[in-house]
């Protein structure tokens, strides 16, 4: 498999993922499509997208876990899955929630996961599991067998194995799936303090929220393909930016955005809403007091990520699955 | 320089690490203990059985084993690797080998695994060492525990070779050990296959049972007067060959065509295993 010119060497240094054309079918079924991924280095990448989507296949295929039928990917410009050796050392991964023996304990389990990486020194293994678990909060239970855990316990134990070495890139395939409200704020946090260290974090989800609060940079996906990508402020302004107006005139109101040429200008019970439309938030409030409609507020409303996805998609977030 | 890329720098290759993790998740599975104590379990079955019926008839001097082992204890070693070469021994290698890679990928371990990142080729390597070693111990385990049996029910003493000749009972057991072995390539070989099917699917039961059919298959097939022919080149044919060590001299024929049939099946098997192994697409 050759890579198209723009992936050759280090041309592209500060994309930690990219690919190109990235396709996979299983069977007769299109599971990913066209996938060009860009994801810098240094970013939180949240990779959102409905269960089915094509998520966790086009991460396996990242990892160099299943072969793309065409196209090709790269982590920080090697190819993928040729260079798996000399690049996955630099990766840690959570791949379809975590899969241990189950009558090993969490330390057993991570001492085989680390004897595996023909890359591990042997003799700071148990310094490293120790900060692994710590790191997740698992030092009490690390002792017990791995079948006596809690979905929560095992979610943190797949962390735990990511953390064995310090990494470049970490990738999270949903990874509060099963944490309690607790678990779920402190992987947050922790995936913070990874991404200030500098790890660059490509995290799917099929949560909008949670990506909204973690991630700089974010990829939509449906249906196998990838609809959008870039930074979150930019993919915010896709949206176009509203506003919220109280007025006790509503009528007067609308006359006056009518000729301000606001296209969807109207009123419900305690406000009227309307479509910025590249005017100034100034600019009306002062056609309207010019007008003499009374204003009691006026609000531009910045949209949420939800209303960038229904605008994107025409359609809510978990419809299809 | 990420601190990645500088602990890459300081890599070990310890592949033997890895090895020594395969063999104790092998060894620590209480599942495979229990096949092992069964596997002992067998021969010290027989050895009661044979003490029953020497009691029944004493004196009785035959040519038979009975009376071989009611003689000498060392003898239900070679008894015990003859009784259970044909299925318990196969079947234990089956388990093994049908857990090898598909165990691990319908627990999703392998993901991880080759995400460390193993090599796909190393990881089958691994496996195979691990098989063949497996092999080895449980053909041991059978020989060992007739001889303990024997020896407690029975007494020891020198042997009476196959051609006549007396032979010292540290020849004996040097023997023994020496048929243990032979018998590990066999099983190793059938092991092979084992992994082989191994890749092939994600339900470890489904290739355990498909490999113990092969091996079943493969003694019908040797019992078929009209397959002679086919024979010579049936894995299994030769294993029953660990006899001729207890002639005087010792007759290799058989046994060096029996290691030449248990090398190739493994070496052409592992082969396939590889091939299929290192391009599959795990989804597990």
């Amino acid at each position: 498999m050759s890579l198209p010119p723009e992936h050759e060497g280090s041309e592209q240094p500060e994309l930690a993922i990219a690919s190109t054309g990235l396709t996979k079918r299983f069977g007769r079924q299109q599971v990913v499509d066209d996938l060009a991924l860009a994801v810098p280095s240094g970013s939180v990448y949240g990779f959102i997208g409905p269960n089915g989507s094509g998520k966790t296949t086009t991460i396996r295929m990242l990892l160099g876990l299943v072969r793309p039928d065409s196209g090709s990917c790269a982590l920080f410009g090697k190819p993928m899955p040729q260079a798996a050796g000399g690049v996955l050392p630099r990766v840690g991964a959570l791949v379809e929630g975590p899969a241990f023996h189950p009558y090993l304990s969490g330390t057993a389990n991570l001492r085989r996961l680390d004897a595996a990486d023909p890359s591990s020194d042997s003799a700071t293994a148990s310094a490293r599991i120790g900060s692994a678990l710590d790191r997740v909060g698992l030092r009490a239970a690390a002792g017990k067998r791995y079948r006596a855990y809690s979905l929560g316990m095992r979610q943190r134990l797949g962390i735990a194995a990511a953390l064995l070495h310090p990494r470049d890139l970490l990738v999270l395939d949903e990874p509060t799936n099963g944490l309690d409200p607790q678990g779920t704020r402190e992987v947050r946090h922790l995936v913070a303090e990874l991404a200030a260290e500098g790890t660059t974090i490509f995290v799917s989800s099929h949560l909008l929220v949670e990506v909204e609060q973690l991630c700089s940079h974010v990829g939509v996906m449906r249906s196998g393909r990838l609809l959008t990508q870039g930074p979150l402020d930019e993919l915010r302004t896709l949206t176009a930016p509203r506003f919220r107006l109280q007025t006790p005139d509503p009528a007067a109101a609308l006359g006056v955005l009518a000729t301000l040429e606001v296209p969807d200008a109207a009123a419900d019970a305690d406000a009227v809403t309307g479509t910025l439309a590249g005017l100034e938030p100034e600019r009306i409030v002062a056609a309207l007091v010019a007008a003499g409609v009374a204003v009691r507020s006026f609000t531009p409303v910045t949209a949420t990520l939800e209303d960038a996805f229904v605008e994107l998609t025409g359609e809510g977030f978990d419809v299809s699955g | 320089m990420s601190a990645a890329e500088k602990t890459r720098e300081r890599r070990v290759h310890r592949s033997g690490r890895l090895f020594a993790s395969e063999l104790g998740l092998m060894c620590g599975r209480r599942r495979n203990q229990v096949g092992l104590a069964t596997l002992f379990a067998l021969v010290v079955l027989v050895g009661v059985a044979l003490k029953v019926s020497a009691m029944r008839r004493p004196g009785s001097r035959g040519g038979d084993l009975v009376s071989a082992v009611a003689g000498n204890g060392i003898y239900l070693g070679f008894a015990g690797l003859t009784i259970e070469i044909a299925l318990f021994l196969p079947l234990a290698v089956s388990v093994l080998a049908g857990d090898a890679v598909a165990g691990e990928a319908n627990q999703g371990t392998l993901r991880y695994l080759l995400l460390a990142p193993v090599g796909r080729l190393r990881l089958l390597v691994v496996k195979a060492g691990a098989l063949i070693v497996g092999s080895v111990i449980g053909a041991m385990v059978v020989a060992a525990g007739g001889v303990l049996t024997g020896v407690v029910l029975f007494g020891a003493g020198p042997l009476i070779s196959l051609s006549g000749t007396q032979l010292s009972v540290a020849d004996g057991l040097w023997r023994l050990a020496l048929a243990a072995l032979y018998v590990a390539t066999g099983l190793a070989a059938l092991g092979m296959i084992g992994l082989f099917i191994s890749t092939l699917t994600e339900q470890p039961i489904a290739a355990t049972v498909a490999t113990a059919m092969v091996g079943t298959l493969l003694w019908v097939l040797d019992a078929v007067p009209q397959l002679d022919w086919l024979h010579p080149w049936l894995l299994v044919d030769r294993w029953p060959a660990f006899v001729d060590l207890l002639r005087e001299p010792v007759f290799l024929d058989r046994i060096v065509a029996g290691l030449g049939i248990n090398a190739a099946y493994g070496a052409v098997f592992f082969a396939l295993a590889w091939l299929r192994f290192r391009g599959k697409d795990i989804t597990s």
